[in-house]
């Protein structure tokens, strides 16, 4: 019988036409070209095809198997960002003319996508207080790496970059496969034991004609307010470095935002706006630069300009543009290898600043920071439990740390059992901390649930880890 | 230049709304949504912010964001929308970039709660699903590219790209102990600019090598090119003509020969499924593009998936974390591999769009996924065909030798006759309800127009894509200005390029615009 699916429009007969068009007798003639040792000589081990009912099924059976985290019972951020989506958010972004087009080459019938992505490109300009963003890179890490790499083009004749010790472990090893190839060295600079804040006697040791960039973290990874960001940019820019930030964005409605203390090129994680956490992808590498062409073509990335028609009467217009750095046209050469990105999770990302605007930044903003300082203070009420573990200031995310013979796994498996989901435990990596975890706390979690939380931390404590 | 609509042009058109950037929209006060109040106990408890926040770190000037109103930002996205071409309004040849059909189930499937609401870092106890369906996608990628080992990490093809080269060269430096001396990666004329742009961020030297007159590998020229210094041979295979180069034996033989891997850019999957892989061609690293072969949708540029496949000997080298599964049929991820290249990503890689290929697979199976590639091939033959006996446009290279998913067709002729250009033809397009093909690419075929049709369009829309290149060859050696000053029919035309990108004009956000206004 005539195998028939509905993504393949051609039946059998129709086939015989088109072939019959072209003088051809069957298929075969058409694959004629594959010498026989290169074919499959038999079925692909894969299931048969099943009908879109079997699929639906298939996906619940897995998607069951899964705890979602849209429950507001999960503590987990480093990284990733468990937040609140408004319904128009999804319904906007994936209408079919954004989802189902590609790259903008075409700007006489993309200029929908195009002027989304300007309006993307602007407004995270805005949040960051910095002039110049591109239409996104995969994500965060990613993003950092190609700052990394920028900063050593812009900086031709330096081949070192300075990180904070206190770097994103996972961040830290994304820079490190990207420089290494490109003969960077990523050198750590220490911290404070006390405050966690960079140690600006190391940063200014290690910093000289060699060091292409410094980057600082801002909320840090571990959780705390780098407070000396004024110091450090007088301090890079003295030595011809360029600063490199990595910010929250969603931090911005109340912190200051990078491009006020002089950083030169901006990075941030974009799915915390509007994007569901989907296991770690597709998230959106928010990345930006001050206006300097000396930055500006070292860019990587695609970047949306505003233009107008070539003759009167003017209209406005949206191109892509300065495309003369990829590496379609300039191949080894380009400034960077990325091709397609992440410009649907941009268009995600524009519908969600939008729908908040700036009072709505500003009001999240505070959101987190009273429900994390709540979280950290009733915590911290138990005895044998330390938050924050250490940091002079936090917004979102700290660390948490258990004495007394209790261990963080006890503390997370005790949580789980109640339907609820600490923070990463940063035991293993961070020996020096003790027994700990990074807890995030977000607009998600209510007093409830973080009363909760606190209930179940303070019995596994108090009983040496024996939960009832 | 006044707007003249040709009455043979298509009536569909992107909508024109004139629509005002969001910042002119701007009415303080407006607001689009709110947020829950803060419970006044946990005020309360914590106090002033002032407190928690230092002075010097509080942002000073609330962020100038746009003020609107809930329905003002459906109706602003919803027009913006509507002012762009896709596959879902019509046929989308963009050569080497597989703008099939998005199935619907795979978008639902994506949302699902159980699979988008996963935090990267929950117990595996809790994301058992996910892993499972990471783990089937990495089996059954494998088969399909006659690979023993699949990474999904890279989050897209040149992603990919980097990752796989980098497997390359860790594999020389690491195992083979040859790392200083083979710094050389082979990569044909005709690829794609992702190629040489990855190898080299992977610290490669690019060596070229020019086509042969038939748009093959030029044997000669890679025997002479490979040594004791080559890293490998990037290549796609059908190659970027869409011709299956029948020596891929002998090119493997060659470069395996002289001490090298072989690379496969698998952007060119769709042509092959079930019926040949690049594993038994005697590729040892393959990526393949979920966003092109799998369905996914491209997303206005992205996101995307880039997949890495490797033989055995390669395995050890591939990014962490691993997933892997007990023999009680548990899944875990394994970060324990000392020789790995490190990570591509900051996570696993583009999970939702995962979800849509494993789903895309599902529904087609294994005959499924073997007839998708038939018929691909079937429709890319049928353009060839009737494309290349218009008037104007010829078949380069190699001419009766069937093309594969795509074809790439030359306006040489036409430009010569009528001054009229491939990208005149593919502006003309536009106007006729097509998508432009892609244009200029390869450099190896003058005038090019790179036509993919993909498996999912009929041989109606197909007739209707020959119809317009009918269409416009008839206009050129009757009335080329008609074509030479297209689009006509488009929301917008004639947008000043030079303009955009000169720096005294340049204007990459709302802030650059105000400032270079304000001076
Ligand atoms: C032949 C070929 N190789 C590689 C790529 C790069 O893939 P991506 O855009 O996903 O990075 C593309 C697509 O753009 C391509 O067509």
């Amino acid at each position: 019988m005539e195998f028939k699916h509905p993504y393949l429009p051609v039946t059998k007969e129709i086939e015989s036409e088109m072939l019959n068009s072209m003088g051809k007798k069957s298929l075969e003639d058409l694959f004629g070209n594959i010498p026989e040792d290169y074919r499959l000589k038999r079925d692909l081990d894969i299931p048969t095809s099943k009908t879109e009912l079997e699929v639906a099924r298939r996906v619940q059976e897995l998607a069951s198997k899964n705890k979602s985290a849209d429950t507001g019972r999960v503590f987990l951020g480093a990284g990733a960002g468990i937040h609140y989506i408004p319904s128009v958010v999804p319904a906007l972004a994936t209408r079919s003319e954004f989802l189902t087009s590609y790259t903008s080459y075409q700007p006489e019938i993309s200029q929908g996508m195009l002027q989304t992505l300007f309006e993307y490109q602007s407004m995270m300009a805005e949040l960051l207080g910095i002039a110049v963003v591109n239409s996104s890179m995969y994500d965060m890490a990613t993003g950092l790496a190609e700052a990394v790499l920028m900063a050593a083009r812009v900086n031709k004749k330096r081949s070192r970059f300075l990180v904070p010790d206190t770097i994103n472990p996972v961040h830290l090893q994304v820079i490190n496969t990207f420089a290494e190839p490109a003969g960077i060295t990523i050198e750590q600079v220490g911290h404070d034991q006390k405050s966690m804040l960079l140690d600006l006697a190391d940063l200014r040791s290690k910093l000289d004609n060699q060091v292409a960039g410094v980057y600082v973290e801002n909320p840090s990874y571990l959780g705390f307010i780098e407070s000396q960001v004024d110091e450090m940019s007088r301090v890079v820019h003295d030595a011809g470095s360029l600063l490199v930030a990595g910010v929250d964005v969603l931090s911005l409605g109340i912190l200051q935002p990078p491009g006020d203390y002089g950083s030169d090129i901006v990075v941030g994680e974009g799915q915390y706006l509007g994007s569901a956490v989907s296991y770690g992808g597709p998230y959106l590498g928010v990345f930006g630069c001050r206006d300097s062409m000396k930055l500006i073509r070292q860019l990587p990335g695609r970047l949306v300009g505003m233009t107008r028609t070539s003759n009167e009467p003017y209209e406005r217009g949206f191109v892509l543009t300065l495309v003369p750095r990829e590496q379609h046209i300039r191949r080894e050469k380009a400034t960077s290898n990325i091709c397609s990105n992440q410009a649907l999770v941009a268009v995600t990302a524009a519908v969600y600043t939008s729908t908040l605007g700036p009072e709505g930044f500003r009001h999240l903003g505070e959101i987190i920071a009273y429900r994390s300082h709540y979280a950290a203070k009733q915590l911290n009420k138990i005895s044998g439990v330390t938050a924050p573990a250490f940091g002079a200031s936090f917004w979102k995310e700290f660390v948490v740390r258990f004495e007394g013979g209790v261990s963080a796994r006890m503390v997370h498996e005790s949580l789980l059992k109640r339907d609820l989901h600490g923070g990463k435990i940063l035991t293993e990596e961070y020996p020096e901390f003790g027994e700990s975890m990074l807890l995030c706390v977000t607009e998600l979690h209510s007093k409830t649930t973080i009363d909760e939380l606190v209930e179940v931390v303070r019995n596994v404590v108090t009983n040496g880890g024996g939960t009832r | 230049m006044t707007r003249q609509r040709n009455p043979q042009d298509s009536k569909y058109r992107q909508a024109d709304w004139n629509e005002p950037l969001l910042f002119e929209m701007s009415v303080s006060g407006k607001i689009a949504h709110r947020l829950p109040a803060v419970e006044d106990e946990v005020k309360s408890l914590v106090g002033s912010l002032d407190a928690i926040i230092p002075a010097a770190m509080r942002r000073k000037h609330s962020p100038n964001l746009p003020e609107i109103s809930e329905l003002q930002v459906v109706r602003h996205f919803t027009r913006l929308s509507q002012m762009n071409f896709s596959v879902s309004s019509g046929i989308y040849p963009l050569g080497s970039c597989t703008m099939k059909y998005n199935p619907l189930i795979n978008e639902q499937a994506a949302l699902n709660p159980g699979l988008a609401w996963l935090h990267p870092y929950q117990d595996v106890s809790t994301c058992q699903g996910a892993l499972e369906l990471m783990w089937e996608l990495e089996q059954w990628l494998a088969e399909l590219s006659g690979m023993d080992a699949v990474t999904l990490q890279p989050p897209a093809g040149a992603a990919g790209e980097f990752t796989g080269v980098m497997v390359i060269r860790a594999y020389h430096k690491h195992v083979m102990n040859e790392g200083d001396q083979r710094k050389e990666m082979l990569i044909p004329d005709a690829a794609h600019g992702t190629n040489p742009a990855s190898a080299a961020m992977a610290g490669f030297k690019i060596v070229v090598l020019p086509s042969s007159s038939e748009g093959l590998v030029d044997l000669d020229a890679l025997k002479a090119a490979s040594g004791p210094q080559t890293a490998g041979l990037m290549l796609t295979n059908p190659n970027t003509i869409g011709v299956f180069e029948k020596d891929i034996g002998e090119i493997a033989g060659i470069v395996h020969d002289s001490g090298g891997l072989l690379y496969y850019d698998g952007a060119n999957l769709n042509a092959i499924m079930g019926i040949s892989r690049p594993g038994d061609m005697g590729f040892d690293v393959v990526h393949m593009n979920l966003h092109k072969t799998f369905s996914t949708p491209h997303g206005g540029g992205g996101p995307g998936s880039g997949a890495v496949g490797v033989k055995e000997k390669l395995t050890e080298l591939l990014p962490v974390p691993r997933i892997v599964k007990a023999k009680d049929g548990r899944f875990d991820l394994n970060y324990n591999l000392p020789q790995s290249i490190g990570k591509v990503h900051g996570f696993y890689g583009n999970f939702g769009v995962l979800v849509r290929a494993y789903t895309y697979i599902c529904a087609l199976g294994r005959e499924g996924l073997r007839r998708t590639s038939e018929i691909a091939v079937l429709n890319a033959n049928y353009i060839a065909h009737h494309i290349s006996q218009i008037q104007g446009f010829s078949l380069p290279y190699s001419p009766n030798t069937p093309r594969m998913h795509e074809c790439v067709i030359s306006a040489k002729n036409l430009a010569e006759e009528t001054g009229v250009t491939a990208m005149h033809v593919a502006k003309r397009l536009l106007d006729l309800g097509v998508h432009s093909p892609t244009m200029y690419f390869p450099l190896i075929v003058p005038e090019a127009l790179m036509i993919e049709p993909t498996e999912s369009e009929s041989k109606e829309d197909l007739d209707l894509l020959i119809g317009a290149f009918k269409q416009i060859s008839n206009e050129a050696y009757s009335n080329p200005d008609i074509v030479k000053s297209a689009p006509h029919s488009t929301a917008l035309r004639d947008l000043d390029e030079y303009r955009a990108a000169h720096p005294k004009t340049l204007t990459l956000s709302w802030k650059m615009h105000l400032k270079r206004t304000a001076k």
